[in-house]
């Protein structure tokens, strides 16, 4: 395996959680809702995921578990800010914090153990390609799943009716509620599916990335990826495109230190915020294209009348 | 807005990990970490010392501790709210805690504190370290024996004297060896991000280093050798479980018969502050890992040199050494004082980065 491919598959691999993560998220807020708890139900991916795989001896079984766990925490924000319509940057917040706390607790006793990975894809032939059969054909299977979700997740807002819908909500939910579409509903299943996508990009972290469990282990990542979601003007081709440079930059930079360019390691550390902040300064001065791809009524708690 | 919410969090949930329980006959020994408790590095092998109390002490002594304390205006509330729960000595475990240790210990002159690892002290502040750099020589003679390529990677967290100390004392022992041995260093700013580390490492072993050596704090880049079929040096605590092929030793820190004997002082009313102790690997704070995985005169190489340092035989910065720029810092024969180590601000000849300032 060359160099360059080898700079490549690490990438992918510091990326794909990001991705995951940030569309998912990217999807509850075009619903209109901010669910600022992507850190807690990532991190809470990241222990169950871990934990699944320990006790069940199946890497498989962890991956779901983590999920699982992503998607069932995701569900105590939807009912405290869809149903009873809490504010939703607080609720989100807790969320977060709750879930560090819950996670180190579930976890302590898998601390220091060591984890199995899930196991990568390889095909006689295919996978030995020069350059590029790693990377196409060689990678685990959460790569895989991040790619297709990405897709799926494009036709789906942009080409089918119920994409156009949830929008539409997060745009205008009393317009949407007016015309007899199930608001909350919609609402409901976006942060179901955000809090699975995180759930699933913290099972990342603990069977591929890093095969251990250690507490705070996400260090971040979904903070990242809620930054990601605003940098992409909530279109998922751009979260993609922002997840591998970031990705790119964090890899580069540790690259460059390696080769002895002699830049200050702190400022090349730092490399991965500043490229963001850029692009999100850039991005507010268009304010045209802002205002087309906000969701309108983003983070505004809706309740139906009856 | 990012750092400033995960500070914040972390403070909360700070705040809520503290265990605490009350008796007024007790004496009450109390723990500041940066990470959490189970992180398999740096703050484990502390609270497995704290546990080395309990054992030791048993019901004459309570322990205390808060976890996740981020370095800066928040380790000073914390600090300080272990000072007011009454807690008659407090340990702050990390670097980046000198100053607010400082800063509570002049509002609370009646409680002691013994901050690790750095070199200021008070009439109640003593400092405590250990010199890891004896483990570091040590290691640095077996990753020039062991390296196939000759280049060894280092993953650097940040950088203050202790960890520089580190990457010199790992040269000096390399050089001992292999004059022409090379090692990358990259630093990753951080002392707990398994992610980021592992990054480190996958980058480090892309270039061609065969041995991973890190001061940061998880098993993360002892995983990676293990994948990729290199070797490695345990940092903290003995992380064989996640390397048994790849890990050589580990640098195991040993605090618990320090603490046992600084609280038993306070007991007996002997503690006295503006002290600073360093002791090293003959006073046990300092431990190796069984060495694994290496031919027989390897071993018998790490040993000696080990037998050598706790005798006094050899001190790991003895002349003539250059400082990186060729300028002359010790004189044939000539150690290096306490005081020149704990403030080292520059690399020694051969080692191959820009020291960032």
């Amino acid at each position: 395996m060359g160099i360059f491919e080898s700079i490549l598959l690490t990438i992918a691999t510091a990326a794909t959680p990001l991705l995951i993560a940030a569309i998912g998220e990217l999807v509850v807020e075009r619903s209109g809702v901010l669910n600022l708890g992507v850190e807690g139900m990532m991190v809470m991916g990241a222990v169950c995921g871990f934990a699944g795989a320990s006790l069940a001896g199946s890497p498989w079984i962890g991956l779901l578990a983590g999920v699982a766990a992503g998607a069932v925490f995701s569900q105590l924000f939807a009912v405290l800010t869809l149903s009873i319509a809490t504010n939703q940057v607080a609720t989100g917040l807790s969320l977060t914090l709750l879930g560090l706390g819950l996670s180190g607790m579930i976890g302590e006793p898998f601390v220091g153990e060591a984890g199995e990975k899930l196991p990568s894809l390889f095909i006689p032939g295919l996978s030995e390609l020069p350059l590029v059969g790693r990377l196409v054909f060689g990678q685990d299977p959460i790569f895989y799943l991040s790619v297709i979700l990405a897709l799926v997740t494009a036709w789906f807002l942009f080409r089918t009716r119920a994409g156009l819908t949830l929008r539409s909500i997060g745009d205008n939910p009393a317009s949407a509620h007016a015309l007899g579409i199930a608001v909350i509903r919609y609402r409901y299943l976006a942060v179901l599916f955000g809090g699975a996508c995180a759930g699933l990009a913290g099972a990342h972290l603990s069977l591929v990335y890093t095969p251990q469990w250690v507490e705070n282990m996400t260090a971040g990542r979904g903070w990242i990826a809620l930054a990601l979601v605003v940098f992409a003007s909530w279109r998922p081709a751009r979260v993609a495109a922002g997840a591998y440079l970031f990705g790119g930059v964090t890899i580069g930079q540790l690259h460059a230190q390696a080769l002895g360019f002699g830049i200050p390691s702190q400022l090349l550390s730092a490399l991965p915020y500043l490229a963001t902040v850029v692009v999100l300064v850039m991005m507010s001065r268009n304010k045209r294209l802002m205002m087309v791809n906000t969701p309108a009524s983003l983070g505004r708690p809706f309740v139906p009348e009856r | 807005m990012k750092k400033m919410i995960i500070s914040l969090a972390v403070a909360l949930a700070a705040s809520t990990a503290a265990v605490s329980a009350q008796a007024a006959d007790k004496t009450k020994a109390c723990f500041v970490y940066i990470g959490p408790k189970t992180d398999g590095g740096w703050t484990q092998a502390h609270d497995v010392g704290r546990q080395y109390v309990e054992k030791e002490l048993g019901d004459k002594v309570e322990t205390q501790y808060v976890e996740n304390v981020p370095e800066g205006p928040d380790a000073a509330r914390a600090i300080e709210r272990l000072a007011r729960s009454g807690c008659s000595i407090v340990f702050t475990t990390s670097f980046g805690y000198m100053d607010p240790t400082l800063q509570v210990a002049k509002k609370f002159p009646k409680v002691k504190f013994e901050h690790a690892t750095g070199f200021k002290t008070a009439p109640n502040v003593t400092t405590y370290n250990s010199r890891f750099y004896e483990g570091r020589y040590i290691i640095g003679q077996i990753a020039a024996k062991m390296s196939k390529t000759g280049v060894a990677g280092y993953i650097a967290s940040v950088p203050i004297p202790e960890v520089v100390m580190g990457i010199n004392a790992f040269e000096q022992g390399a050089k001992s060896v292999n004059p022409n041995f090379k090692m990358k260093v990259v630093w990753v700013n951080t002392w707990h991000d398994a992610g980021k580390e592992a990054d480190a490492a996958k980058a480090l072993i892309d270039q061609g280093v065969d041995i991973l050596t890190q001061h940061t704090d998880s098993a993360a880049p002892m995983q990676i050798a293990e994948e990729r079929g290199i070797h490695a040096f345990g940092q903290a605590f003995d992380q064989i479980k996640a390397g048994p092929k790849a890990q050589l030793t580990a640098i195991m820190d040993t605090w618990g018969p320090y603490y046992v004997k600084r609280i038993k002082a306070v007991m007996d009313g002997t503690w006295k502050g503006g002290e600073s102790s360093w002791d090293g690997l003959k006073d046990g704070i300092l431990t190796m890992a069984p060495y694994t995985n290496m031919p027989d005169d390897v071993k018998k190489m790490a040993e000696d040199t080990e037998a050598k340092i706790k005798s006094g035989e050899l001190h790991p910065f003895t002349g003539p050494i250059n400082k990186q720029d060729g300028s002359a810092w010790l004189k044939a024969g000539e150690k290096a004082d306490d005081g020149t180590l704990l403030g080292m601000n520059f690399y020694v000849e051969g080692v191959d980065d820009k020291l960032p300032k």
